[in-house]
């Protein structure tokens, strides 16, 4: 379809839009707190890394950082694992209430993570769990297993049936045919399935937060906990807050083909 | 046609035992909760469907349940035009497609506290870019809800429009070619396209967007949090959250709940209506015929 | 009143590269007169597509004018050409009825209601989807989709011309036969303009009258379907069209006979050729004997096709293909005998004319 000449502004001012509030983040993660709370200035008047210093320089910065790394991934291999046969099983198969359970799986995606915090917590205490990072990643299951079993059952459809046969006439086994042929072959829609895991574990603050106390405190919690004392140290928290763009922003990178297609449950 | 395969239960186990674990345990323990009174020695005594009706008849609850439908209401009325309108107008070959793609999906993956955060520090009118320019116009989020309301909602257009956009993208460079040299062939005006190509070829995505957008505002809780921080306006999740008696906070999150079942099964219905339509379609035809 | 004019088009697809530039069409001049049914025939991918998208104006060719009536309309968009067009895929707007989806190409000029109800009543009895009518598009099946795109590119009265690009292709072969009777039988008696796209040679022979041959981007040959058969001005027309295509052997000019090898194949008149073009003797296997006299050759197959047997022989190391009637002897010591009115020239491909001129 022939767009008009000028079709790039509306992409061009959207994207302005967005960009602005994230360069007075990062512009004031570059100011002193000196410049930023008396002194109104669209750039850095004074350049500094003092902020960024303060961050890698504090133990408690750099944990937050590796907590929330740490239980996101552990988050994206959990459900990918169980995810990757379920969805399969979707894909290829009829059996004794399979609509249910889609249905089923999807209202978990659907949850209200406020309706679950105070739960989660009373369960993961009980089993001792509660304040690490297993507790964390288990509980992000209950969003990303829903969406990574439907995002990966849309890529699975489209891989026609035959090829499962051929591989079982060929004499392949199950896990054999599973981990050497169809993976591969459906190697994007694993990486847009991780994608989302790590997105929705990575952003999300309720959950993670209820479950949290001094060993795994996520990132967001942390940054909380200062936004809201008196007598914040604005620079650091944009600093630290900038920070946490560069996860999303890399990953983001590998995906951007997919991306659509993830959103749309890979069924576009 | 899919073989019938009983066996393939073993391999949905895994998901099952897990996400009962994560789901149905704590919800059992939520509903045991909200038919209960708990005592402060811990004792736990059956009151019946009490809870539940102080919830109903408490005002802060329906005003709540209100403000939520009008935010997403609002959001929906703002987002879906403007991510269709930003698709439409998105490059389609050459180094603007990817650039396009990756800036715009940047807001997705911040984490939604940092959202509520950027805004928080954009919005302030001694330090924000926004409340600065905007403070002379007696803009203040922090003194009038009006304002707190504008903010939010301009803080979602911000994070979420991007979604619609991408989806709306991806169902429109699906549409093959010749559709678009048919319309010219047959003179369709611009607004003819859009009409009758364009958007029946969006009709999937934007259902899945519309419902997603739906039930991510309704639930929506951190960013509010970030920026407010408990002042006006209250949403359902921030109203529970603040509820400190655990009985009415466990009737309240039942009712939050069952409301949230009720709109996925429309979702999933609107879904799936399309992957039987030719069933539907057979019998038009017998019934015409 | 139309015809349409293409004068010296060219077209190069993508931006224009460094090195040899890749020609979806090369140089064409053509005319095509009012009320002609024309077929453009040729393999995938010679360019007929693209040539037909230029007509309508979907295409702007990197060279070259098209003009209507002689007004040059090269620039003018499609929606100004008023020309129809019909695609090999359905394209159908799903969310109309079948009768909205006739009457949206009247109802986008702003035809009056009346007589766009007339149009589309007859339409819809011309494509047989009169019990669809009010049905939406979405729930057709494949047939019945290009049956109503069909209709959208019949349903304006007052086109320069109708074109189609291979639009039974998805049609089942049954229903295809008695549609393109009934697209001939239309043309016949509207007399519009038809260009019919395709690479089916039968296709292309019961529908037009004038065929249009191309390949590798450019116009082979144009005229009628026994032209074509008789005369091809071009080995690959010679060998694209026909069943089983025409026989082409090396040879040289010597007075007015061929020789191959040591034999000779008489000519109708000698022929005069300029420089040192290389010379193909080109040969319809109908014009092939089997007789007892003539070049030897060796059986290799017998094919039987009900009326007729195809031969496949080899004769001085070159294959060359028989027709025979189903009664016609095949000899004990076959020699290959070639019947002089069915012998041509080639001359770097292209056919001498015998009455002496060279080809151009």
């Amino acid at each position: 379809m022939k767009q008009s000449r000028f079709a790039w502004i509306v992409p061009a001012l959207y994207i302005l839009f967005l960009m602005t509030p994230i360069y007075w983040l990062v512009a004031m993660s570059f100011k002193t707190n000196v410049e930023i709370t008396t002194r109104f200035t669209l750039l850095p008047e004074a350049l500094t890394l003092d902020n960024y210093a303060k961050v890698f320089g504090d133990e408690r910065w750099r944990s937050v950082f590796a907590n929330s790394l740490m239980y996101v991934s552990l988050n994206t291999l959990i459900s990918l694992a169980v995810a990757l046969p379920a969805a399969y099983a979707f894909s290829r198969y009829k059996f004794f209430g399979d609509k249910h359970l889609f249905f089923w799986l999807l209202t978990n995606r659907m949850a209200p993570a406020a309706v679950f915090a105070l739960p989660f917590f009373q369960l993961y205490y009980k089993f001792g769990l509660f304040d690490t990072h297993i507790a964390v990643a288990l509980a992000h299951c209950l969003f990303n297993v829903p969406l990574a079993v439907w995002i990966l059952e849309g890529f699975m459809s489209g891989v026609p049936r035959e090829i499962d046969e051929t591989a079982y006439v060929d004499g392949h086994s199950f896990p054999s045919f599973f981990t050497r042929i169809f993976m591969p072959l459906i190697a994007s829609g694993i990486g847009v399935a991780a994608f989302f895991c790590f997105m929705f574990s990575w952003v999300e603050y309720l959950i993670a937060d209820a479950l949290s106390r001094n060993a795994v405190v996520p990132i967001t919690t942390r940054l909380q906990a200062l936004s809201q004392a008196s007598g914040t140290d604005w620079g650091v928290l944009a600093a630290a807050g900038s920070l946490t763009l560069i996860p999303g922003a890399i990953v983001i990178w590998f995906v951007r083909n997919y991306i659509a297609k993830g959103f749309a449950l890979g069924r576009v | 046609m899919k073989p019938v395969n009983h066996k393939a239960w073993f391999l949905v186990a895994p998901v099952l035992l897990l996400v009962a674990i994560s789901a149905i345990i704590p919800l059992m323990t939520v509903v045991n909760y909200s038919v209960q009174y708990v005592g402060s020695t811990g004792r736990f005594a059956w009151v019946g469907d009490e809870w539940y009706r102080e919830v109903l008849h408490s005002e802060k609850f329906w005003n709540a349940l209100w403000r939520n439908l009008v935010f997403s209401g609002v959001i929906l009325a703002i987002q879906i035009p403007l991510g269709v309108l930003i698709a439409l107008n998105m490059p389609r070959k050459g180094w603007g497609v990817p650039t396009c793609l990756v800036l715009m999906a940047l807001p997705l993956l911040i984490p939604w506290y940092v959202v509520g955060m950027i805004w928080q520090m954009f919005g302030r009118v001694d330090i924000g870019l926004m409340g600065v320019m905007l403070r002379d116009f007696g803009y203040n989020y922090e003194g009038d809800p009006m304002d707190a309301w504008f903010t939010l909602i301009l803080m979602d257009v911000w994070h979420w429009t991007s979604l619609v956009a991408l989806l709306a993208y991806a169902g429109l460079v699906s549409i093959p070619d010749a559709y678009y040299q048919a319309a010219r062939i047959d003179g369709a005006s611009k607004w003819a396209v859009f009409r009758f190509i364009q958007l029946p070829r969006l009709g999937r995505v934007l259902t899945i967007a519309i419902l997603l957008r739906f039930m991510d505002s309704f639930m929506i809780f951190t960013e509010p949090f970030a920026v407010i921080a408990g002042g006006d306006p209250v949403f359902l999740s921030t109203e529970l959250k603040q509820t400190v008696e655990l009985g009415k906070k466990a009737a309240m999150s039942i009712i939050y709940f069952l409301i949230i079942l009720a709109v996925s099964w429309v979702f999933y219905a609107v879904m799936t209506r399309n992957d039987g339509e030719p069933t539907s379609a057979d019998k038009a035809r017998g019934g015409g015929a | 009143m139309a015809r349409l004019d293409l004068s010296n088009i060219r077209h190069i697809y993508g931006p224009p590269g460094e090195g040899e530039p890749q020609y979806a069409l090369r140089h064409v001049n053509q005319a095509f007169e009012h009320g002609g049914a024309y077929a453009l025939l040729g393999p995938s991918g010679c360019g007929k597509t693209t040539l037909l998208n230029i007509i309508s104006g979907l295409v702007h060719p990197s060279e070259g004018r098209v003009r209507i009536d002689g007004v040059d309309v090269t620039d003018k968009p499609t929606e100004k050409r008023n020309i129809a067009q019909v695609f090999q895929f359905p394209v159908i707007y799903d969310t109309m009825t079948v009768r909205e989806n006739l009457e949206f190409p009247l109802r986008n000029r702003g035809v009056a209601a009346a007589q766009i109800k007339r149009r589309v009543d007859e339409v819809i009895e011309m494509i047989g989807l009169g019990a669809l009518a009010r049905r939406r598009a979405r729930g057709l099946s494949a047939d019945e989709k290009q049956k109503v795109s069909l209709g959208r590119g019949l349903v304006r009265e007052d086109v320069s011309a109708i074109l189609f690009d291979e639009p039974l292709t998805v049609i089942d072969p049954e229903v295809k036969w008695t549609l393109r009777t009934q697209l001939r039988e239309l043309q016949r008696r509207s007399g519009m303009t038809m260009i019919y796209v395709t690479h089916d040679q039968t296709e292309a022979l019961t529908f037009a009258s004038g065929v249009v041959v191309m390949h590798e981007g450019q116009v082979l040959q144009v005229g009628s379907p026994k032209d074509l058969f008789e005369k091809p001005a071009h080995t690959f027309v010679g060998y694209f069209i026909g069943s089983p295509g025409m026989n082409v052997l090396p040879t040289k000019v010597d007075g007015a006979a061929l020789r191959i090898g040591e034999y000779f194949a008489p000519l109708t008149s000698e022929p005069r050729l300029r420089g040192n073009p290389k010379l193909e003797l080109g040969i319809r296997p109908e014009f092939v004997r089997l007789a007892a006299e003539g070049i030897p050759a060796t059986i290799e197959r017998i094919e039987d096709i009900g009326r007729h047997r195809i031969v496949r022989t080899r004769m001085l190391g070159h294959s060359v293909t028989a027709l025979l009637q189903e009664h016609e002897p095949i000899p004990a010591d076959p020699h290959l005998y070639f019947e002089p009115e069915g012998v041509h020239l080639y001359a770097d491909s292209w056919r001498v004319e015998l009455s002496g001129k060279p080809a151009p």
